[in-house]
């Protein structure tokens, strides 16, 4: 695990005058599952065809497993990749499209017949070998896609957007089947995806990526739980974003005045500049509604802050009942809008608020994040 | 149970878009088909009238296909038509199928001129190409009395120029369809630059290059016009003796000789058909 299989080293990749990917240094583990997440136009596919060799970089390095990778085309690489189209050949059976990789290189047929099988038999199409792709739903094109680059057995397997042509259900399911599949081939991982449950649910670490830029790295929950800025905080989830001075900065708590969300306590320090401008980021979850004036609850939910802080009132202006949660969005007193969702614990909780009704809200003093950019 | 069987068989009303049930649509089709192929139909059942003239139905006879094929010239303005055909195609696949390739993938100055230049062969009027082509070989002194098939150069290379253009843009069209991600599967899969060539775009390309392969042996075989400029008097088509024969009268033996001309080209199309399937050639646009 701790061996780096890709070392990125200061890359840049300029089309004409636009950078796509602006000076990206990152190492990725092998046996790891990677994922690069951003907006489209971030960047991120064209890093990974760089990785792949589609793409030259016009500065900097990429190393895969030691090895320079400077002037080695696609077809000499030790990686191979699922295309966002899957790219299967439409007019070779699915045994003929496995094999294809085996029979350039070379492999004999009896030991091809029975690489192809196992990898068919990996991605559960044992018994479709002689169907054409025009005889196959998209799941299973992919699946096709999948068991043509595992048969190779590369160093690292890059996927671009796998999962962004299916339907709900089944790619909910192929993120779990993705997971299993990576513990299953040891293989390391690396894919695109715009997605934010996509990365969350199948990654061991994230990259997020803004214009060309690595905005931050990190796990899933410190990707959200600590997010390191405003773009990540936003894009990761959903956010309710404050600006504000920092007023109190101590290593045990800190304080911050926000302009649109009142006094903001927090029980940590976050060494920054005294009175310098900051962002509050508060997640909608994080946020408990109450009845005005319950005072035991406020007390409760806002531990050891101060009487005046981490408090807001407003007036449920929008409400959207999703089945596990409802989403509120509520006008706080000085205007400013924010978003709270609740957990319905119980069948009859929908009907505690409704539109208009004033409410009180609270939240704990490790829920809020500071940020600096 | 009268009203019942009346329910049972009653068809459905016509819907809006259910073209093909409304009598007016139905008449302008037909109209339309007769029109196209009532000429070709009478020009097939003349060729057995046995009468020297054209004008009425004397009887049954397979007499004028017996007088076609005995026709020396007749025969040997054939041979030469079908080995003209059979070359220019030939050359013209590969030369358009190159074309067509470099015009979908790549990008170049003067791009759209070179679009432009090669497609006119099929914009210039077919008289100016047929005194061109006079002039250009009459020019470079192209060597003629040459022993059969090498006679035939001058006029396989004019037919070479305006057949090429239309599988160029046969294999253009089908070419647009083709997934690039595909291309570079391959690659990254090992393939080497010609075996993904050979094993994915060729495949790929195979219907535009049959349906182009059809159009250039089509326009090769029954070309006149420059044929007429090319050809010499040892180097006669089969059009261009039709059109000497038909000079003195139409005779059956002119129907005898285009319906088995005709019967060909529907062979050959069936031919191309079956082994591609009609979906791949269809989908060439």
């Amino acid at each position: 695990m701790a061996e780096p299989i890709i070392q990125i080293r200061n890359v840049t990749k300029r089309f004409g005058k636009v950078a796509a990917v602006d000076n990206v240094s990152l190492e990725i583990m092998a046996g790891e599952f990677f994922v690069l997440l951003g907006p489209s136009g971030c960047g991120k596919t064209t890093l990974l065809r760089m990785i792949a060799g589609f793409e030259l970089p016009t500065e900097g390095e990429i190393l895969i497993d030691g090895q320079d990778m400077a002037g080695i085309p696609p077809n000499k690489r030790p990686v191979n990749m699922v295309f966002q189209s899957y790219a299967v050949f439409p007019h070779m059976t699915v045994a003929d499209n496995v094999a294809y990789g085996l029979k350039i290189a070379g492999v004999g047929r009896g030991e091809r017949e029975e690489r192809v099988r196992e990898a068919l038999q990996l991605v559960s199409l044992a018994g479709f070998e002689d169907r054409k792709p025009d005889q196959m739903s998209g799941g299973q094109r992919q699946r096709v896609a999948l068991a043509r680059s595992l048969v190779m057995k590369p160093k690292v397997l890059l996927l671009d957007e796998p999962l962004s042509a299916l339907d709900a259900k089944l790619r909910a399911q192929m993120q779990f089947e993705l997971s299993e599949l990576q513990d299953h081939v040891g293989i390391t991982f690396v894919t695109v995806t715009h997605d934010q449950d996509e990365a969350l649910s199948m990654a061991g670490r994230i990259a997020v990526m803004n214009k060309g830029e690595v905005a931050q790295m990190a796990t899933p929950s410190d990707l959200y739980e600590y997010p390191a800025n405003r773009f990540v905080a936003d894009f990761v989830g959903s956010v309710n974003l404050f600006e504000g001075k920092l007023t109190l900065d101590e290593p045990d708590r800190a304080a911050v005045d926000c302009a649109g969300l009142g006094k903001v306590y927090l029980n940590h320090g976050v060494t920054g500049p005294h009175g310098a401008d900051v962002w509050i980021a508060l997640r909608p979850e994080k946020i408990y509604l109450h009845v005005p004036g319950d005072g035991k609850a406020i007390r409760a939910a806002a531990q050891d802050a101060p009487d005046d802080h981490n408090l807001a009132r407003g007036v449920i202006k929008g409400m959207s009942y999703l089945g596990d949660i409802t989403l509120f969005e509520i006008q706080l007193d000085n205007g400013a809008k924010i978003r709270v969702s609740r957990p319905n614990l119980s069948r009859r909780d929908q009907e505690d608020f409704t539109w208009d009704d004033r409410v009180s809200m609270h939240w704990r003093a490790d829920s809020p994040v500071v940020l600096l950019s | 149970m009268a009203q019942f069987h009346r329910q049972l068989f009653k068809r459905p009303p016509i819907a809006p878009l259910d073209y093909t049930r409304k009598a007016w649509m139905r008449l302008w089709v037909g109209a339309t088909l007769l029109f196209l192929y009532a000429p070709l139909l009478v020009l097939m059942v003349f060729s057995f009238n046995d009468s020297k003239r054209n004008a009425v139905w004397k009887g049954f006879t397979f007499k004028y296909y017996e007088k076609a094929f005995a026709n020396s010239s007749l025969v040997d303005a054939m041979v030469n038509s079908l080995t003209i055909a059979l070359f220019a195609t030939i050359v013209s696949v590969v030369l358009g199928a190159l074309a067509g390739v470099l015009l979908w993938r790549f990008r170049f100055p003067f791009k759209s001129a070179v679009e432009g230049v090669m497609s006119l062969p099929i914009i210039v009027p077919e008289i100016c190409l047929g005194v061109a082509m006079l002039i250009f070989f009459a020019k470079i002194d192209w060597p003629t009395g040459m022993p059969w098939p090498l006679n035939l150069s001058a006029i396989t290379i004019a037919h070479i120029t305006f057949c090429f253009p239309f599988v160029a843009m046969v294999v253009r069209s089908r070419m647009a369809s083709f997934n690039r991600e595909q291309e570079e599967a391959a690659k990254d899969l090992g393939a080497s630059e010609w075996q993904t060539f050979r094993d994915i775009l060729l495949p790929h390309m195979k219907p535009g290059l049959i349906a182009g392969a059809l159009l250039a042996f089509t326009l090769s075989l029954d070309d006149f016009v420059i044929t007429f400029f090319t050809s010499g008097p040892d180097t006669v088509t089969f059009p261009v003796k039709v059109y000497s024969m038909v000079r003195f009268s139409v005779t059956p033996e002119v129907n005898a000789a285009s319906t088995i001309l005709i019967l060909l080209t529907i062979a050959l199309t069936a031919l191309a058909l079956k082994v591609q399937g009609v979906k791949g050639i269809a989908e060439t646009h």
